[in-house]
């Protein structure tokens, strides 16, 4: 279920609570309505014309450093 | 150019905003002078100027290949073509994908009442356009009108003939195990294209369909290795149904490299936002190939030589199994079967 | 693609293959429940299932609202296209469920009755706008992924003063289902279906949090981890999984940390509470009766409520004879136990909403791995073909 998708967002229309999200250079409208203080330049995450949730960029690093070290941990263990 | 017609028809259509209706489908003054200015102006050879119900040619013998097509494209302009120039292109490389060099086309027209003119006439210059390009004219036709509401605007059936060279034999079920599979280039963009401009599912792309005549590029690749055993155009289905297509008539199996499957980054990106796989969107100006292992080098150089071609890519081979299946090495590092589509591929929010 | 391709890289998976494989105990069998249809497709999708060790196995859970949808609901909803004459708007994946009858809203649309496939309920408000003269209904389906857009085109209805638009409203809750799982007699007494550990899902818990999570990990004494939508996502959750059992832990953890957070979003909670409320009970196909398991729309809002405003009835409908999908969607059955499957039930054909749904267990057994068992891996022989 819940098909979403990570996008940047790129255009903002606060009265209409409306923005322009981008996934590569594909864009669609989506509705801002469930988020509150949205800038250009963030990323959410989409799901059926709806902005849901923003993606932390440091938790993302975080977490690709976990997939990297998952091994590393095993190896330094004697 | 019909030389009768100033004396037949006293004043021209009114194509900026006149529109088809009952009378230019009956067989009277009305339909000639559709015929007239709108058809045979644009597509405009020899033999269409006869005037007559059928076309008369030469053969210089050997084998004939014969296909046909509807086109019923909804919307009828989208980026990068038309149904004109679709059904052009589409009946081209039908008879092209058996090796033959294509000769002649017909074009029948179902009119919707209440078409635009000035849209039939974008379509018709769009088709005089593509054939033109291509070499292969439009030789005769038919036309009809139905009610409203009867059609979507406008159904476009076209029928190529043309002629296979000698020693030349690719048919669905020459596909043995080993054989190296090859694509031409990307594959989705015509789907994904269609979809941007179709209601409720707009969104701005600079993907266009990639509609194209192939006969050019199977020419080249015909003659560098005579010996190809299978060539089809993974139109309606995509990538995924064409190759299951092929793997059935020819009883074999198919391993795929899902990282060796050229996919633009806006189309993948398009298939992401509406849930969709783009091993199943069509494609109308890509081919498959299937050929020896050891023609395969050779045969991707020639590809990737011809603009056509320029992405082309060994995609996978052929192997022994008795049902048919594809399986794929996903980019990720497992493996899944790629299977028919079912029904149609619909936009998904789960 | 940002934060999409990085989770899908061929070598971070071989790395993860390889640590997964170093942690589990060799004599051990883990059974993991994902609950979520979108981690079913994923790991079908990608192949995850070659990169695990035998004895770590996929539990496919319930988690496609598509599929747990009675078919009286589906039965509504035609009835309301057909003998109400209204302009129908749905999501794509409903379009080809079977409902009573062999019917489906694909088959109704091919004989006249208007129904319009829509990517979300903007949309749907929209056509409203457009047709002041006919009534417009939205079908809305889905988890608390997919609540919150519903509650916001109802109170943009309201504030448009929108005369001709409704919603029926079939919102189902994730926390209901789970429990309904673990307490049903199979998992929790009699242990013929063995569940070691969940996955959670990852937007409905970037919705309501991690927090309704901790008293299934208590009372059940079973670990949670959030797990991404990603394959990566999806094998990091499985490792710490793993580790939790090897541990005789039950906590809830989140790998999904770049969306999801403990509170969740609240202000989408905010407005879910605004416009819907609890159902006292709802059918859930597979399930039966769960009770406070669904939404319904609030009073304040009534006129937006599409059983309200037509009257909808009570449908009672049955399964095709000899469909399993109830039990396949609580992990009792496999696809392939079921007599229909492969034989009258095809994608081409489907019998029930498992094989329609594009996520739904059969549907993915049937695309992705069918044969996987009767296959064996064949030689990699294109890494020759392509040098």
């Amino acid at each position: 279920m819940c098909l979403a998708l990570p996008a940047k967002i790129v255009a903002i229309d606060h009265a209409l609570a409306m923005a322009t999200a981008a996934v590569g250079e594909v864009k669609k409208d989506i509705s801002i309505a469930l988020l509150e203080d949205v800038q250009v330049g963030d990323f959410v995450l989409i799901h059926v014309g709806y902005a849901l949730n923003k993606i932390s960029p440091q938790e993302a690093e975080k977490t690709l450093q976990l997939f990297a070290e998952a091994g590393l941990t095993q190896e330094l263990q004697p | 150019m019909n030389p009768n017609t100033n004396r037949r028809f006293p004043t021209r259509l009114d194509i900026r905003k006149g529109s088809v209706d009952m009378t230019h489908g009956s067989g009277g003054r009305a339909m000639a002078q559709l015929i007239d200015e709108i058809f045979v102006k644009h597509f405009n050879n020899e033999l269409l100027c006869q005037g007559n119900d059928q076309a008369a040619f030469e053969v210089s013998g050997g084998r004939m290949v014969m296909s046909t097509d509807g086109h019923v494209i909804s919307p009828l302009f989208f980026p990068g073509g038309d149904i004109g120039s679709l059904s052009v292109h589409g009946t081209i490389n039908d008879v092209a994908m058996s090796g033959a060099i294509p000769l002649y086309l017909s074009a029948g027209f179902i009119l919707e009442e209440g078409f635009p003119l000035a849209d039939l006439e974008k379509i018709v210059i769009s088709m005089a356009q593509a054939a033109s390009d291509a070499g292969v004219p439009v030789i005769t036709g038919d036309t009809k009108v139905v009610d409203k509401g009867s059609a979507d605007g406008v159904f476009i059936t076209t029928t190529g003939i043309g002629r296979i060279p000698d020693g030349v034999n690719i048919s669905g079920e020459l596909a043995r195990p080993g054989d190296a599979i090859l694509v031409s280039g990307s594959i989705g963009d015509h789907g994904i294209a269609i979809m941007s401009s179709r209601e409720n599912l707009e969104f701005e792309t600079t993907i266009e369909s990639d509609s194209a005549a192939l006969h050019g590029l199977i020419a080249d690749m015909v003659s560098a290795v005579p010996a190809i055993h299978c060539l089809r155009d993974p139109t309606r289905g995509g990538l995924a149904t064409t190759l299951n297509e092929l793997a059935q008539q020819s009883q074999v199996g198919m391993n795929l490299k899902e990282s060796s499957i050229p996919v633009k980054p806006a189309v993948s990106a398009a298939c992401e936002l509406l849930g969709l796989d783009p091993l199943y969107v069509a494609n109308e100006g890509k081919l498959i190939c299937i050929c020896a292992q050891q023609d395969a080098q050779r045969l991707l150089q020639v590809m990737q030589a011809h603009p056509l071609g320029q992405q082309a890519a060994i995609i996978g081979e052929v192997i022994q199994n008795e049902h048919g299946f594809i399986q794929m090495e996903t980019s990720f590092g497992g493996s899944r079967i790629v299977d028919w589509l079912t029904g149609e591929q619909l936009p998904r929010i789960c | 693609m940002k934060y999409v391709e990085e989770f899908r890289d061929h070598d971070l998976a071989q790395n993860l293959s390889r640590s997964i494989a170093r942690e589990v105990e060799p004599a051990r069998q883990y059974n993991l429940m994902e609950f979520c249809g979108g981690h079913t497709h994923a790991i079908f999708r990608y192949g995850v299932q070659d990169l695990m060790p035998a004895n770590v196995k996929f539990v496919h859970g319930p988690g496609c609202p598509v599929c747990v949808l009675p078919i009286g609901r589906i039965d509504n909803a035609i009835q309301l296209a057909q003998q109400h004459d209204v302009i129908l708007c749905t999501y794509g994946d409903l379009m080809r469920v079977p409902a009573s009858g062999r019917k489906s809203l694909l088959k109704i649309k091919a004989k006249g009755a208007d129904i319009r496939m829509v990517y979300s309920t903007q949309d749907a408000l929209k056509i409203a706008r457009d047709n002041p003269q006919r009534e417009v209904v939205f079908f809305a389906i889905g988890f608390e992924t997919t609540t919150p857009p519903t509650a916001v085109a109802i109170q943009q209805a309201q504030r448009e003063g929108l005369k001709n638009f409704s919603v029926f409203c079939n919102h189902v809750l994730t926390p209901a289902a789970i429990q309904n799982i673990l307490e049903s007699p199979e998992v929790r007494e009699l242990g013929s279906v063995l569940i070691d550990g969940f996955f959670g899902p990852s937007h409905v818990s970037s919705i309501i949090g991690s927090q309704p999570y901790e008293f299934f990990a208590e009372e059940f004494q079973k670990p949670v981890v959030i797990a991404g939508f990603e394959p990566l996502d999806v094998m990091q959750s499985a490792l710490m999984l793993i580790r939790q059992i090897n541990q005789n832990r039950h906590e809830v953890e989140n790998e999904y940390t770049r969306v999801v957070t403990r509170e969740g979003n609240l202000k989408a909670q905010q407005l879910v509470s605004e416009v819907l409320e609890l159902r006292r009970s709802f059918e859930w196909r597979g399930l039966g009766l769960v009770p406070y398991s669904a939404l319904k729309i609030k009073q304040s809002y009534a006129q937006f409520d599409a059983e309200k405003r037509f009257n909808v009835p009570d449908i009672q409908a049955s399964d095709v004879k000899g469909c399993e999908c109830p039990r396949i969607l609580r992990g009792l059955k496999k696809p392939t136990d079921c007599k229909l499957f492969g034989t009258v039930c095809t994608p081409e054909n489907p019998m029930g909403s498992c094989m329609v749904s594009s996520e739904g267990a059969c549907a993915a057994y049937w695309s992705y791995g069918r044969f996987r068992q009767t296959e064996q891996q064949p030689e990699p022989s294109i890494q020759e073909a392509v040098l």
